[in-house]
């Protein structure tokens, strides 16, 4: 009879295990779809960053509400599932809090759990309030309608029962502890889930024991389903922070990074010597490629892994100075359309056997409009903000370069400042030998 | 009194056999636009009373190219800087200085993996060690006292982690520095950058050099003080379109020093 629990629990996390690790799969397939990068410098400086933008939320704390708020219910949530591991024991061997031989250390364990739940529980009720009700101006651009809200809601409310679940397990474990049932010793402290337990030791041992059960199984269950529901989610960032950081562009803000494809160019054209005709070295094919991006296939697999990483918290629009001023830029929207459409492709991939089936789209102008692209100023706000290192301005500035160079779409104005540079050095139509005669004015 | 100030060119100064200590990149708006010329004189004055050996590139200077790549133009990008990397390098210059963050990123960060190796510095990081080293003296005298705000430039600043200096010449001065709601990391763009300068803006429901505006004004500033001639001029017209012009003025960092010395 016990060996049926063992095995159904067997089932149940090779299942959960198994279908998160083919999403994992696809999430990475999916990110390689990007253009090369090589990015592993600096290694002491990438783990410092990881340690400190990822591990200890430094740019939370910024906003200091929502960054306690948010340290909270992620400290919690992460220690509390160190209990996960109690359970997968207990779950595949039949025993019963077979960590409990730790004595007073798994009574101090179990009760900040306990603590830890209930601070999880308000935090979570502050965020939803703040959410839904106090109603936040950045939780309330047009990017943020329809899913991305249900899915933010839908994470608070997995959160709520989740540690309900574990709350009640407890209150039941501690009734049953109480009532000397056999199985349930004395073992953990329940400073939270006494009250609870007051509550519902009155129902009897079988009720008890049925409870406890269906608290430990559906809390168990819960954990796997949310691992699950990751991949659909913002909430992604769990895990993706912790890779996004350590990748983070590492130089100033300020610097862009100079195309070599252009660079070995422009050395031809300046060079004198050069032969116009030489024929491509081997190992060039990458000059053919076409300059900046106009779908995700042209971002490199960083820009695509911030797609995949991005909360859409916000931070990034509400300090965006364009998006301040009513434009239609919004840093944010860049993020979830680039990670929308990599999804649209790998969906596609998927269903055409491993190879993209041209569907007549692309990222610009099917996501991302022009108007969109040409309200940014570069001024690094939405890179600086960001609490996991997200670089918005990159995928902007690649897409600019396409309608530039691929397409000379520029707007006119532009245009005409690049006329001038090209024409007399200066963005004006100033003449380069009247350029100091300043000095005698 | 213009005619009073020193400007050697590299030029002048190699033909002469002559090494300079430090070139001053003027840049465009520095050479061309009236508000920024100001600008470039105070700082020339500021280092002729110091007496700094410094010459500048005149008609052999060219866009750096930064508009260009931030629109998007890559192409054009690398051409200027190539060709500002060969007269460069054909003058052996080894430190430079200016009063643009524009040109200041794009020089000292760009420039190197193009075969453009210098020390750069913006020109308050400069007058503030020409402070330090004693070379140059500030009586506050005419500022003492004066609410002043920095506006950080989006290059200069969040760019390139460069806050303090600005602020020190300021309090230099015996100003009361005041912080506008957004500064340093948080600093709210002036709406000139990424090439914005040469174009209108986008639809919106505010331009954002008024938004900017408003802050200064918030903090009951007297003067905005600037670092960069972008800012310099998207602030002075925001200012006037707010009727602020008798109130409040808008000037760089370096004209504030050089009017105190009365230069
Ligand atoms: S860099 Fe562009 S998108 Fe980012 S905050 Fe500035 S204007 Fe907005
Ligand atoms: S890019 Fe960064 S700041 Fe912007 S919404 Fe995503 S996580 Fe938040």
């Amino acid at each position: 009879m016990n060996y049926v629990s063992q095995i159904v629990f067997a089932l149940v996390l090779i299942a959960g295990i198994g279908y998160f690790a083919a999403n994992l799969k696809r999430l990475i397939r999916n990110i390689r779809l990007g253009r090369d990068l090589e990015r592993t410098d600096r290694k002491p400086e990438r783990w410092k960053t990881m340690i400190l933008v990822a591990l200890g939320q430094q740019k939370m704390v910024v906003r200091p509400i929502a960054g306690i708020l948010h340290i909270i219910v992620y400290v919690g949530f992460i220690i509390i599932n160190i209990e996960v591991i109690e359970i997968i024991i207990d779950g595949l061997f039949g025993t019963h809090r077979v960590l409990s031989f730790l004595g007073g250390f798994y009574d101090f364990l179990i009760g900040s759990f306990e603590i830890l739940a209930l601070l999880v529980i308000v935090s979570v009720v502050i965020f939803w309030i703040r959410r839904n009700i106090i109603k936040l101006r950045r939780f309330l651009f047009s990017e943020m309608k329809g899913w991305p809200k249900s899915d933010a809601n839908i994470i608070l409310y997995f959160e709520v029962v989740l540690m309900v679940l574990f709350l009640t397990m407890n209150a039941a474990d501690y009734s049953l502890q109480q009532l000397g049932s056999e199985h349930y010793q004395q073992a953990g402290a329940f400073p939270v889930s006494q009250y609870l337990s007051n509550l519902i030791t009155p129902l009897g041992e079988s009720s008890l024991i049925l409870i406890e059960r269906s608290a430990w199984w559906l809390h168990i269950v819960g954990i796997l389903i949310f691992l699950n529901y990751l991949y659909y989610s913002k909430h992604l960032h769990i895990l993706l922070a912790f890779p996004n950081t350590w990748f983070s562009d590492l130089n100033p803000l300020g610097q862009m990074n100079n195309m070599e494809s252009v660079t070995s160019e422009v050395k031809l054209m300046m060079d004198p010597e050069a032969d116009p005709y030489a024929m491509p070295e081997e190992g060039d094919e990458q000059d053919v490629a076409k300059f900046g991006a106009s779908d995700v296939g042209d971002l490199n697999w960083v820009q695509l892994m911030n797609a995949y990483s991005c909360t859409e918290c916000g931070r990034c629009t509400s300090e965006c100075p364009a998006s301040q001023t009513g434009k239609k830029l919004s840093p944010r929207k860049i993020m979830m359309d680039t990670r929308d459409r990599l999804e649209e492709v790998g969906k596609n991939i998927d269903a055409n056997n491993g190879v993209f089936k041209e569907d007549g789209k692309q990222l610009l102008d099917d996501y991302i409009t022009r108007e969109e692209l040409w309200a940014c100023t570069t001024c690094n706000a939405c890179v600086e903000a960001c609490p996991v290192n997200i670089n918005p301005l990159s995928i902007i500035v690649d897409m600019r370069r396409f309608l530039v160079m691929e397409q000379s779409a520029a707007p006119m104005e532009l245009n005409n400042m690049m006329t001038n540079i090209e024409n007399n050095a200066a963005p004006w139509p100033y003449n380069q030998m009247d350029r100091l005669n300043w000095r005698n004015e | 009194m213009s005619n009073s100030i020193k400007v050697p060119t590299m030029a002048e100064l190699t033909a002469e056999g002559k090494i300079p200590d430090v070139l001053f990149w003027v840049g465009c708006a520095g050479s061309f636009d009236d508000r920024a010329k100001k600008i470039t004189k105070a700082f020339v004055k500021l280092l002729n009373k110091a007496s700094v050996n410094f010459a500048v590139l005149g008609t052999e200077e060219g866009c750096t190219g930064d508009p260009a790549k931030r629109a998007g133009n890559e192409m054009l990008f690398q051409m200027q800087a190539m060709s500002n990397i060969e007269v460069l390098n054909s003058y052996e210059i080894k430190k430079i200085v200016t009063s643009c963050p524009h040109c200041f990123n794009t020089i000292k960060n760009e420039y190197p993996s193009l075969g453009g190796q210098y020390q750069v510095v913006h020109h308050t990081q400069f007058l503030r060690s020409l402070l330090e080293e004693g070379k140059l003296t500030i009586e506050g005298g005419k500022y003492k006292g004066k609410r002043i705000t920095f506006h950080d430039p989006c290059y200069l600043g969040r760019g390139n982690n460069v806050y303090q200096a600005p602020r020190e010449l300021i309090e230099k001065l015996d100003a009361e520095l005041v912080e506008m709601k957004s500064c340093k990391k948080r600093g709210l763009c002036c709406g000139a950058g990424g090439a914005q300068m040469f174009k209108e803006a986008e639809k919106g429901d505010k331009e954002i050099n008024i938004a900017r505006t408003e802050e200064a004004m918030d903090s009951k500033a007297e003067i905005i003080a600037a670092g960069c001639p972008f800012c310099n001029t998207m602030l002075t017209d925001g200012v006037k379109s707010k009727e602020k012009s008798t109130s409040i003025k808008v000037m760089d960092v370096a004209e504030l020093l050089a009017d105190a010395e009365d230069l």
